[in-house]
């Protein structure tokens, strides 16, 4: 599981971490059934504190990114988000929010907008497809 | 859910707060001066169990002292240092035994060679491992045969964390570990550090100047300048307590604009940009009060907050040495 760390930006490292993977899970390469590495070996991988690790796995879980098998470890879910439509559609809607103010503020057209996300999503696709 | 549940949740979150935690080394109103310099003053700090808990400031703020005093080095002048509940001057045989200790200057004696300088710890600890310290010494690629005299500055470090590790201290005591290292021996000691939490109930005592270390294995931070503690808490919460926020006015100002919280405004004219410290909710409304809008916002990194609260920088490389 490939997960980089930035200490420059502010963004809590339990949300790198928690971000990586569920970029990693929608891009496939981390397939369902697939299991994450146990807590302590990823804290020792990324050079970071293993609660912050440990936080990161509960997140995830709360989101139904992932599942905890009793003693057995953190695998991802077989059945995605376990989030109704009308949650999901909701967290959504206050990203197009802050992406469309900020296009507008940056004088980028809407359908530039659009076309940039669809080419964002064959990137991805093509990510996944390397694997 | 009902009051009564919400207040019995809230009272289990407060339960599981630091102050309830088991405490492994406390100091309550400490104040140390050397002839007329004041190392440190009035310095109180617990550092519960199982956490790794780092101490920041710039060269000089009195972080060695402080460790010098849990170590049982230094008596306190004025207030009381506890480890495990007990005095390290009076009973250092029993508080040095449960610590593992790295000092800056990594102090071995140069004549001895690496065998013999484990041969010669090993016998200060009931608790030696042997086969760790054997592990310890592969992995780091130590030659027992070596003189210490002849080691590089790395190897000389790994020996150092090797005989600080190998009887498994229930804590750890880094005093500014990384100084002057490469970043391959960096890693081997922040791998020490989450290792030694990583088995239940060790805890880690770390002084640094390198924030980005600190931010990635710190449970608790405690940031020191000129001897007292300016900044104290859990890392996620300061790091929540604080907002970098650009603001904008529709007309230009000729100075840094107000408000409560703001600790140094950088910017001219219509845009200026400051570490806040405080409620989101509550800045919002200063800088609509001061008649300007945020066009900004994101969550400033620990070296902004070090630099903001203590109004200097802490030198983040190691070029002067």
């Amino acid at each position: 599981m490939q997960i980089h760390i930035t200490s420059n930006d502010g963004v809590p490292i339990y949300l790198q971490i928690v971000n990586q993977v569920k970029y990693l899970v929608a891009s496939g390469r981390l397939a369902p059934g697939e299991e994450l590495p146990p807590i302590r070996v990823l804290a020792e991988q990324l050079l970071v504190n293993p609660n912050t690790v440990a936080r990161a796995y509960r997140e995830l879980e709360t989101a139904g990114v992932v599942t905890k098998r009793r003693t057995a470890g953190t695998y991802v879910s077989r059945r995605g988000s376990p989030l109704d439509r009308r949650e999901r559609l909701r967290i959504l809607a206050g990203r197009v929010d802050a992406l469309l103010a900020e296009a507008r503020q940056m004088d980028v057209p809407i359908d530039q907008v659009l076309e940039l996300i669809r080419r964002r999503e064959e990137a991805m696709q093509r990510g996944a497809n390397e694997e | 859910m009902s009051d009564a549940m919400t207040n019995a949740a809230a009272h289990t979150m407060r339960d599981m707060g630091e102050a309830d935690c088991e405490t492994v080394v406390q100091l309550d109103g400490v104040t140390r001066r050397f002839g007329s310099t004041t190392a440190l003053e009035g310095v109180s700090l617990h550092v519960p169990r199982g956490t790794v808990f780092g101490l920041v400031g710039v060269n000089g703020a009195g972080k060695t002292t402080l460790l010098k005093h849990v170590l049982g080095l230094l008596k306190a002048q004025t207030g009381r240092v506890r480890v495990f509940g007990l005095d390290p001057v009076a009973d250092p045989v029993g508080v040095l035994s449960k610590i593992g200790y790295l000092s800056e200057e990594k102090d071995l004696p140069d004549w001895m060679r690496v065998d013999e300088l484990v041969h010669y710890s090993r016998a200060f600890y009931s608790s030696w491992d042997d086969r760790y310290a054997e592990e310890l010494r592969q992995a780091f690629e130590l030659d027992p045969a070596r003189k210490i005299k002849q080691l590089s500055r790395g190897q000389r470090a790994r020996t150092g964390l090797l005989v600080a590790l190998a009887h498994r201290p229930e804590i750890l005591v880094l005093d500014e570990p990384s100084t002057g290292l490469d970043p391959i021996v960096r890693r081997d000691i922040l791998a020490a550090i989450i290792r030694t939490i990583s088995e239940e109930g060790r805890t880690v005592l770390f002084s640094s100047h390198l924030l980005d270390e600190v931010d990635r294995v710190c449970d608790h931070v405690t940031m020191i300048d000129q001897g007292r503690i300016v900044l104290s808490g859990e890392l996620d919460r300061i790091k929540g307590s604080y907002h970098c926020l650009t603001v904008r006015f529709d007309t230009p100002q000729s100075g840094p604009p107000t408000i409560t919280g703001a600790l140094a405004w950088q910017g001219a004219r219509h845009e200026w940009t400051a570490v806040c410290n405080g409620r989101l909710g509550s800045l919002q409304a200063a800088v609509a009060q001061a008649g300007a809008r945020i066009v900004d916002q994101r969550a400033p990194s620990l070296d902004e907050i070090f630099v903001a609260q203590v109004g200097r920088e802490c030198p983040a490389s190691e070029e002067g040495e």
